[in-house]
């Protein structure tokens, strides 16, 4: 229990230490929220859909909780590529405690990122229906950053080192964001692009987050939950199985 | 204290280490030399339960890594040959971090490292970040850090490699004060034999593998009796051979030159 929370701690020293890395991992949202949002606006506007940046703003949190918590799971890359894995792979602990301990910290610091970002696009005029509704969207941040970091996490036990992050990053992180529902309505999608945004996990996260946020959803909040939940879960038990077969 | 019996690892068809034996007594300095690519390396991840054994029997402090990893866990503290402290967190909190892992009772974990970053000399630094750290100065803190749970065992993989001559002194004499005063047994590689010879006075003993078998073992001066040589390093070279060894680049050496490209500061 006290490895688990250490680990936790220290994944969250490193995020609160790194000044750079919050305030550049913010530049891409903010750019989208600013480019797309108020570009797009007038367009989306004629077309009858209402305020695109109400809509925008639940999918570019998404964005930010999925990039930084694929990024703290992967960093088990740079931890084992300059030895502290090591450190913790010959300590009398678990493997298993070694996984949640890093996933819990990953997935905190992705949802800090995320609510950062919510505060963003409401000062640039995002309003959500309620107050309160922002408790429920951030349970849906943590949940989409929890399975988001088990997936970097399972990435990262299988990639010896960096070469092949440029790959994950354009054949999966980005496919996963741009097909999710973040940046258009779901409604009267062509079949193809349908079927293929009803797998990606991140739909439901976004889904999940616009309703809490905005009261406007595609899927039922229930569904959102339970795919959210079993996405989890499976990648949680893969991701420490692939976890626990890490050699160095 | 550690003892090995008919230890083989295959990989894939390369015999990384062939049917080696040997026994360290507790309280002994035991230093374990070779060229690179002997197998060291791969033996020292076997008897830390980094690496299950293809064959072979392994004691570590009278338990086995193959059934009771943690009992094997506890008893051992290590320096690995790559650094292996965290950047971006402090010296003491490094500390800490490694106290709370081993299950250190708090007060105690405090006391040892205080105690321990006064005898390595970096009690006034603990509250730097490593990233500013010298080379010495973080191999002195993994050592304060390897010893903070009272091992029993202290594997060191070069612990010295790439000092100067004065950090190297002062490690030894760390090392050698703490094997006289808490009877901490010695495991170490290294690739400077006059160290190692050194490190081994009066009574330590030294095994020289190569191509994944040991082919020597005994203390210094029997080595240079056995080849009639009067250094170190030429029993070694009669040893081992004259030829140079090609390791591959290994992924770590990739990455240290794609993070200089991208200026991350490691």
């Amino acid at each position: 229990m006290n490895a688990i929370y250490i680990l936790w701690l220290r994944q969250l020293k490193r995020y609160l230490r790194s000044r750079s890395r919050i305030v550049g991992s913010l530049g891409q949202p903010i750019l989208f929220l600013v480019a797309l949002g108020f570009g797009f606006g007038p367009v989306f506007q004629k077309a009858g859909a209402g305020n695109y940046l109400e809509f925008l703003a639940p999918g570019v949190v998404a964005m930010a909780v999925l990039f930084t918590s694929v990024f703290t799971g992967i960093e088990i890359i740079w931890d084992r590529q300059f030895g502290f894995l090591k450190e913790t792979l010959v300590a009398p602990v678990s493997r298993l405690s070694i996984m949640i301990g890093r996933t819990a910290g990953g997935a905190t610091v992705a949802t800090l990122q995320g609510v950062i970002v919510l505060v963003i696009a409401t000062l640039a005029g995002f309003r959500p229906v309620s107050l309160w509704s922002v408790i429920p969207a951030i349970l849906i941040m943590i949940l989409t950053a929890t399975l988001f970091t088990a997936l970097g996490t399972a990435i990262a036990s299988v990639l010896e080192d960096m070469q092949g992050f440029q790959l994950i990053m354009n054949f999966l992180i980005m496919p996963l964001f741009f097909l999710s529902g973040a940046l258009f309505p779901l409604s009267n999608l062509p079949g193809a692009l349908e079927v293929v945004v009803k797998i990606d996990p991140l739909s439901y996260g976004v889904d999940g987050l616009r309703q809490t946020l905005t009261g406007a959803g595609y899927f039922p909040l229930s569904l959102d939950l339970l795919v959210l939940c079993g996405v989890t879960v499976a990648l949680l038990v893969l991701g420490s199985w692939l976890f626990s077969k890490i050699q160095i | 204290m550690i003892k090995v019996s008919g230890l083989t690892k295959k990989f894939n068809n390369f015999l990384a280490v062939d049917n080696i034996s040997f026994d360290v007594a507790a309280g002994e300095i035991f230093a374990f030399l070779g060229p690179n690519g002997a197998g060291k390396t791969t033996t020292i991840k076997m008897l830390t339960t980094l690496l299950a054994p293809t064959s072979g029997r392994i004691e570590i402090n009278g338990a086995d890594p193959a059934t009771d990893q943690e009992a094997v866990r506890r008893a051992f503290g290590i320096v690995f040959q790559d650094p292996s402290l965290d950047d971006e967190l402090t010296a003491w909190e490094n500390l800490e971090f490694h106290g709370v892992l081993y299950g250190v009772p708090r007060d105690l974990g405090r006391k040892r490292a205080e105690e321990l970053l006064k005898f390595v000399e970096l009690w006034e630094r603990r509250n730097d970040l490593v990233k500013n750290f010298s080379g010495g100065m973080k191999r002195r803190l993994e050592i304060a850090r390897g010893l903070l749970h009272h091992p029993k065992i202290f594997f060191l993989d070069e612990p010295t490699q790439g000092l100067d001559p004065q950090t190297r002194n002062h490690i030894w004499e760390y090392i050698k004060n703490l094997n006289k005063t808490e009877n901490i047994t010695v495991f170490f590689t290294t690739h400077y034999m006059d160290e190692a010879e050194r490190a081994c006075l009066p009574a330590g003993k030294v095994a020289i593998m190569d191509h994944g078998k040991i082919i020597a073992a005994g203390t210094p001066a029997q080595l240079k009796k056995q080849t009639k040589k009067t250094s170190m390093e030429d029993a070694f070279l009669t040893l081992t051979g004259h030829a140079i060894r090609d390791e591959e680049a290994g992924a770590i050496d990739h990455l240290r030159a794609g993070a200089r490209m991208w200026g991350r500061r490691r």
